[in-house]
């Protein structure tokens, strides 16, 4: 039995493991101590129970548990990141590394430290959406403190690499962030394989509660440390006070073992669930462009244009699907995806844009219907499109005088 | 973002959708907007050139929702009209039909356009025989 509508937005969020809500409850009620009281056994619970879910989280990227920062999630981890060694390491200097397709939490941090004096490189992408690893050794300098580059990308799902980068940072001495939040859970990330300094975790996207993150911090080879960005009462070894979310952080422990156990099985499982939806939508449609590399990608992510057809209709088209556009009609900016946008493929492609994020509930079945629906709109929308006319009457879209508005 | 259920209706179920012969020279042919900017419209027109009454009205829209809704509309209210009546259909009454939020008034600003473009191709047309 399908259930409306369908849920291939695992990108975005992804719903919880209801083994993980298992784990939590009890920390809601009987559990219900802070884990910084020390003196009674309420505390002492509580602390036990986030003590166990550093150790769950720590092992999934095979780092120390004394090396996991739990935050609000992973936006206030890319800030603690970013912020905190560029204030730590101002001294050495004032240059941090990034790219184009990074996410906002990324590149608005980056933004506001440019304003604050910091200067900023944001490392153009090629065409299949990854950085050129000869542009960011060329933009490396003595002034260099940090690099962030981001592990999987959000809208496209490419993979960056990541062990050719931490090796790069390792040989220049510079330090290096990576956003792993879309790749931790779903492809092997290991903090020592891949030479990463700090890496920012969110429990919402492996299966776990909203509200929750962390902050993995290298501990040895090198020591890093960070200025907190919040000050209080020097809760996280004093990168990050406040109250820790216990039943949250219970969470994301069990979030992170059932990654850690079942990510082997579960990946060949959502890239079979993938390609079953590109493959099925190449047999009946034409003219579809995929964004982003194919060849190192996320299991479970497919961004697909369907030329001539706007993404937002289309999302109209097949509302009882819940998938994401990058056309701006869909976004508060009205601008198109900025990521699409780096692919340097056109305007009109990202704007035809739709995002599909398979997952952990996501069925064989789910994705037949989607893509019956999908070629009977996209079909439907094409009749309507003036764009798809002039294309088969010979047109080329590109030489014509186009007013824009 | 929740659509007024007339926008829904058009998207549905969308009037006139197809295409005039655009060598016809009591077609007027208006084609606005940039594929870049995520919103293309085609809208034609063919007129009686003994009444100057609109016969026929078609259109094809690369676009939003909104942005098909408001060409659809565009094109039932064109239907019957003069050409003098129909130069006179304003973005802000397609805006008040479809419940346009502010976001998509640019979608009735297109129609607006389109409309006169198709108008002003049919008038240059008939001037030239």
């Amino acid at each position: 039995m399908l259930k409306f509508p369908i849920y291939f937005d695992n990108h975005a969020t992804s719903p919880m493991d209801p083994r993980v809500l298992e784990a939590m409850l009890p920390y809601f009620t009987e559990r219900f101590g802070n884990a910084a009281s020390r003196n009674h056994k309420y505390g002492w619970e509580a602390e036990e129970g986030v003590e166990h879910a550093r150790k769950q989280i720590a092992d999934l990227i095979g780092a120390s548990p004394k090396e996991i920062v739990f935050t609000s999630g992973a936006t206030e981890s890319d800030n603690l990141a970013i912020k905190g060694a560029a204030y730590m390491y101002r001294e050495k200097g004032d240059h941090i590394i990034t790219a184009v397709t990074e996410h906002k939490a990324v590149i608005d941090t980056c933004k506001r430290l440019e304003k604050e004096g910091f200067r900023v490189t944001y490392l153009p992408v090629k065409k299949d959406g990854l950085i050129d690893l000869d542009q960011l050794r060329a933009a490396i300098t003595d002034k260099t403190v940090l690099i962030s580059i981001m592990a999987a990308n959000n809208e496209i799902g490419v993979l960056q690499p990541v062990a050719e980068i931490g090796a790069i940072a390792k040989e220049k001495g510079v330090l290096f962030h990576t956003d792993a939040v879309q790749a931790v859970g779903k492809v092997p990330f290991d903090v020592n394989a891949l030479n990463v300094h700090m890496a920012s975790l969110t429990a919402h996207k492996i299966y776990g509660p909203k509200g929750v993150g962390a902050l993995y911090v290298r501990r040895r080879n090198p020591r890093v440390l960070l200025t907190p960005i919040i000050d209080g009462g020097g809760h996280e070894r004093g990168m990050r006070s406040g109250t820790l979310n216990v039943p949250g952080i219970v969470g994301f422990g069990k979030a992170a073992e059932i990654c850690r156990l079942e990510m082997a099985t579960e990946s060949v499982r959502t890239k079979a669930l993938r390609d079953r939806l590109n493959d099925k939508l190449h047999a009946e449609l034409d003219e579809l462009y995929i964004n982003g590399s194919t060849e190192y990608r996320l299991p479970g992510n497919l961004n697909i244009s369907f030329a001539y057809v706007e993404g937002e209709s289309l999302l109209m088209g097949i509302n009882d699907v819940a998938v994401s556009s990058g056309s701006a009609c869909t976004s508060a900016s009205l601008e198109p995806s900025y990521v699409l946008k780096a692919l340097g493929a056109g305007d009109e492609l990202a704007h035809s844009s739709i995002r599909f994020g398979i997952g952990r509930f996501n069925t064989e079945e789910e994705v037949d219907y989607v893509v019956a629906k999908l070629v009977s709109v996209v079909s439907k929308l094409r009749e309507m499109s003036p764009l798809y006319e002039m294309v088969k009457e010979g047109v080329d879209l590109s030489k014509m005088q186009w007013q824009s508005h | 973002m929740a659509y007024s259920d007339k926008v829904v209706d058009h998207f549905n179920n969308p009037r006139n959708v197809g295409s005039l012969p655009k060598q016809d020279p009591t077609v007027g042919t208006g084609l606005v907007g940039a594929p870049e900017c995520g919103d293309v419209m085609k809208l034609q027109v063919k007129v009686n050139p003994d009444t100057g009454v609109i016969d026929e009205a078609k259109f094809k829209t690369f676009g939003c929702g909104s942005a098909i809704a408001s060409s659809s509309l565009a094109t039932e209210w064109l239907k019957g009209k003069t050409v003098d009546q129909a130069l006179a259909i304003k973005n802000t009454d397609i805006v008040a039909e479809l419940a346009l939020p502010p976001v998509k008034i640019h979608c009735s600003v297109l129609a607006e356009d389109a409309i006169k473009a198709a108008i002003a191709d049919y008038k240059q047309k008939q001037a030239g025989q």
